[in-house]
């Protein structure tokens, strides 16, 4: 399988997270991914996106950088932002904990990327930004009916 | 996002049509919540998720929301007919033991 790379940036507007997720999913296709493997790819990109707009950035705007690499069958994905930064990542990443629960926010985006994705980490400057890295595997699977 | 709703005696589906993420929740949410407040005789609502293609953790959020709302005045709440994907998000942070999912 040709191994291929993707880049984008853009700017932390809300409407960019649709745009982020189906852009990143239409580069995945290329390697057959099964409906759900591709579903839980853009599931996980949503939930970094919208982290980074609604956490990192706030009200301010600011660049989101999203990375994909494909080795092989096997996806890397990396969402950057520069950012406030998170300033206890071990309690971010724990199920349910939000820092805005006025705002109907569940607290399960880290759980969620971290569930639906082969691998996953956080790394994170206070005042320098978060980086999410993210592995898929891309190979095509047997799917449970 | 398109809500619709259709309402059969005591019972009110509100059938959501769309995307659901951080930028639709907002207008989804207040459309929601209006349509609750116009049917304070309700007794039961059903939310359909049929027609949501996406759905991030922003929808459980959003169920919770409207669960705590409808619940203070008295009107249970339900789900019907998520997606794989929607379902996988809901089952994870185990919204069913809260907000049921019906036929």
């Amino acid at each position: 399988m040709t191994n291929n790379y993707l880049k984008l940036q853009f700017y932390s507007l809300p409407q960019n997270q649709a745009f982020a997720r189906d852009a990143v999913a239409a580069f995945c296709v290329q390697s057959n991914p099964s409906l759900s493997t591709l579903s839980d790819i853009k599931t996980a990109v949503s939930e970094a996106v919208t982290n980074c707009t609604v956490h990192a950035y706030g009200p301010d705007v600011g660049i989101i950088t999203i990375e994909c690499d494909i080795c092989g069958d096997v996806l890397h994905i990396s969402v950057t932002d520069a950012g406030r930064g998170i300033d206890d990542v071990e309690r971010a990443v724990k199920p349910f904990y939000t820092t805005l629960p006025g705002d109907e926010r569940s607290g399960m985006g880290f759980t969620i990327m971290q569930t639906f994705m082969d691998d996953f980490s956080v790394s994170s400057k206070k005042g320098e930004g978060t980086v999410v890295s993210m592995t898929k595997q891309l190979a095509a699977e047997v799917e449970n009916v | 996002m398109k809500i619709q709703t259709a309402r059969s005696g005591s019972r009110l589906v509100i059938k959501l049509c769309g995307e659901m993420d951080e930028y639709s929740a907002a207008q989804v949410r207040t459309a929601c919540d209006d349509i609750i407040d116009r049917n304070k005789t309700a007794g039961s609502i059903v939310i359909d998720l049929a027609d949501v293609a996406f759905m991030d953790s922003t929808g459980i959020g959003f169920l919770i929301g409207r669960y705590k709302k409808a619940g203070k005045m008295g009107i249970k709440l339900a789900v019907q007919s998520p997606n794989f994907a929607a379902d996988k998000v809901l089952s994870l942070a185990g919204i069913y033991t809260l907000i049921p999912k019906v036929n």
